[in-house]
């Protein structure tokens, strides 16, 4: 280590540490991480750029917009922060069975019963101290949402049935009981147009964090985010985890419970968006409705493998993402694009970050071999 | 007078032509998405292409005035998805099933974007065939009235389990499906295999949207689709990978899918939203009971990641 070091401080005459190759065998990995994803986001705003000057609009005109509207004022950072919040816990719910080699889609769906479970927790306790109603909505959210991500996980382990699928099925399912519930049995009476269950109350919003207009799930987000790191790799079942995802027979060989971890992982995944959804009922709407299936669950599988379904990660591309979204605004009433400009430049990140996958380990002057 | 005399049997009849008339698009879909899975890779983007197959079908129709111009476009656009997707995933280390989550949110993104002006005006529809002419209960002849597409996908179903049984083209897909080295061995191009085979399923899927858009429930809005794509593809695994198969488990998705209209015209109102999960219910169930985590699926082929 001290040789190859000394030899590579001498080869490089003492200039700039990019240059050194001891630098790079070291860093080149963690560049590539970095370099990589930012290389497929600069490529998929040139398309998108292109697809709107198809359009007829201004590209140009479109990146000022997206970053004014995203990070060009406080006004616009609180709404992206706001908007980061969800997605950094839909993003777990991705990120965490990624860890055992699990593709969960269904982040959405778990949001959504996340969301019923917390409003039902809320105007069981009408009456109740608010932070004991607080506490039993994140209870009750978590829960809600992280059996049904294990319903997901167990039909995975103990019938073998495709996880990715069934997650997905169970977002529809998710929200058809929603409809049903804030249209039959959950409604209240005076909302005419826009079926919604009874308000929780507004003693019981959780509010916005002193000096700003975001609320605290932001920083519910930024606990769940680091937590989850340490949880995975800081921790004996993250590495049993780690693991089963690598090697899932060698796992068993070494006697871990694939089972249990598929189980707990998937739970955790789930509470995390159902902790989303019960934030967005405490922090924004204060009720339950068909707002809430705002696509918070669709972004954040994006979030999760923009960061490489690594946690930490998770944090600023979801304030990225987040800003993309807040922009949608913005680009709306300035260019008269539809609202749906967001999505498609989502798809198009995607699928270049899918095929930016082919890079690792190609770059010549990353492997750092002079 | 006929609606008192017929009662009860209102329901069956409605799930009946429900069937026929909702099954269309997952018979689309699942037998497109049959031809991917046989090659050997799973495009969960059926989903997007089926939600850009039908707000391309209903643009197209409505500019030039030809349904069947708007049929055509819409197999055009599934079939340049489908290429979308083998593209990327000829990439190395690119996972399919990544690949095919990502072309869901941009195919019914862009779908969303494009079709905005199509909201309000309204595009020639496709025509449907009268078979109910020897009756005079109306709910009869509204069962029957069937579309031709749906008689096309049909016709496709068993022409398919033939090419795949006796044609060399049949052959290369079943051996790029089961064992990617034979295949190169035999001195075919794997990728160019999966590449054909997923355009031609993303083709087949873009009709089956174009039949939402044009015929049933016959108008475009950012609500069209709502899952129909993936149950489809979830479909073809219960269906062991068969086309015939796909073609009875689309009738029985129909009219599962058909249960919550047919419940609340006669007046049964209360659940109508769980009707409406009713197939996505019915494919986690079917699923549940088929798959089994100590063997693969038979007939699963042995290069699909999704079964491994």
């Amino acid at each position: 280590m001290t040789t190859e070091a000394a030899e590579s401080v001498e080869a490089a005459g003492g200039v700039a540490p990019a240059a050194d190759p001891g630098f790079l065998q070291r860093y080149g990995a963690s560049i590539e991480y970095i370099l990589i994803p930012g290389a497929a986001l600069v490529g998929a705003l040139a398309v998108f750029g292109g697809f709107i000057a198809l359009y007829g609009k201004n590209p140009l005109d479109l990146y000022f917009y997206m970053y004014y509207g995203a990070f060009g004022t406080w006004f616009s950072w609180q709404n992206t922060l706001t908007r980061a919040a969800p997605l950094i816990l839909t993003a777990l719910c991705t990120a965490l069975p990624a860890q055992l080699g699990m593709v969960i889609i269904g982040g959405e769906g778990a949001l959504l019963i996340g969301a019923l479970s917390a409003t039902s927790a809320a105007l069981a306790l009408q009456g109740a101290a608010p932070i004991v109603v607080q506490i039993a909505m994140v209870i009750a959210g978590m829960i809600g949402g992280g059996l049904w991500i294990t319903l997901s996980g167990g039909l995975r382990q103990y019938r073998g049935v495709n996880e990715t699928i069934s997650s997905l099925l169970l977002v529809y399912i998710a929200l058809a009981i929603l409809n049903h519930l804030v249209e039959g049995p959950m409604r209240d009476p005076a909302s005419l147009n826009k079926p919604s269950t009874r308000e929780i109350g507004a003693a019981n919003m959780i509010g916005s964090i002193p000096g700003t207009d975001v609320h605290w799930g932001l920083v519910f987000g930024l606990v769940a985010a680091v937590a989850a790191y340490i949880l995975i790799y800081h921790t004996t079942f993250g590495f049993a985890a780690r693991v089963a995802g690598g090697n899932i027979r060698a796992a068993k060989i070494v006697g871990l419970g694939v089972g249990k971890l598929i189980l707990t992982v998937c739970f955790l995944a789930g509470s995390s968006a159902g902790l989303a959804g019960m934030i967005e009922v405490a922090a924004v709407q204060g009720r339950t409705n068909a707002n809430l299936a705002a696509g918070y669950g669709f972004t954040g599988i994006l979030v999760a493998f923009l960061a490489r379904q690594n946690p930490l990660a998770i944090i600023p591309v979801a304030i990225l993402l987040g800003g993309i979204s807040a922009s949608g605004g913005l680009l709306q009433r300035r260019l008269g694009l539809p609202d749906a400009s967001v999505l498609v430049l989502q798809g198009i990140i995607f699928v270049f970050v899918l095929a930016s996958d082919a890079l690792y380990g190609r770059i010549g002057f990353l492997k750092g071999k002079s | 007078m006929a609606d008192a005399s017929l009662g009860l049997w209102t329901v069956p009849l409605a799930v009946f032509g429900g069937a026929i008339r909702v099954s269309t698009p997952f018979l689309f879909v699942s037998l497109g998405e049959c031809i991917t899975e046989r090659s050997g890779r799973i495009n969960l983007g059926l989903e997007g292409t089926l939600v850009m197959g039908a707000m391309s079908a209903y643009g197209i129709s409505y500019l030039s005035g030809s349904p069947w111009l708007g049929v055509l476009a819409a197999g055009i656009t599934g079939a340049l998805f489908g290429a979308l997707h083998a593209g990327v995933c000829s990439l190395p280390r690119v996972n399919d099933i990544a690949v095919g989550i990502a072309l869901m949110l941009l195919g019914t993104g862009l779908a969303f974007f494009l079709g905005k002006p199509l909201i309000e005006p309204t595009a020639a529809r496709l025509p449907a065939i009268d078979f109910g002419w020897w009756s005079d209960v109306p709910q009869v002849r509204a069962a029957l009235r069937i579309n031709v597409l749906f008689l096309i996908g049909v016709a496709i179903a068993p022409l398919l389990y033939w090419a795949f049984r006796t044609t060399r083209w049949g052959l290369l897909i079943r051996t790029a499906g089961e064992s990617a080295d034979a295949a190169r061995a035999m001195g075919h191009s794997v990728l160019l295999i999966r590449l054909r085979a997923t355009m031609v399923g993303g083709f087949l899927a873009g009709i089956g949207g174009s039949f939402l858009s044009l015929f049933y429930p016959g108008s475009w809005n950012e609500g069209l689709s709502s899952g129909q794509g993936i149950t489809a593809v979830a479909l073809v695994i219960f269906a062991r990978w068969d086309p015939m198969l796909c073609l009875w488990a689309s009738l029985a998705f129909g009219g599962a899918a058909a249960l919550g209209p047919a419940l609340q015209s006669v007046g049964v109102t209360s659940g109508y939203h769980l009707f409406n999960a009713a197939p996505y219910i019915l494919t986690l169930a079917i699923m549940i009971i088929t798959c089994s985590p100590k063997r693969t699926l038979t007939g699963a082929p042995a290069e699909l990641s999704i079964t491994r």
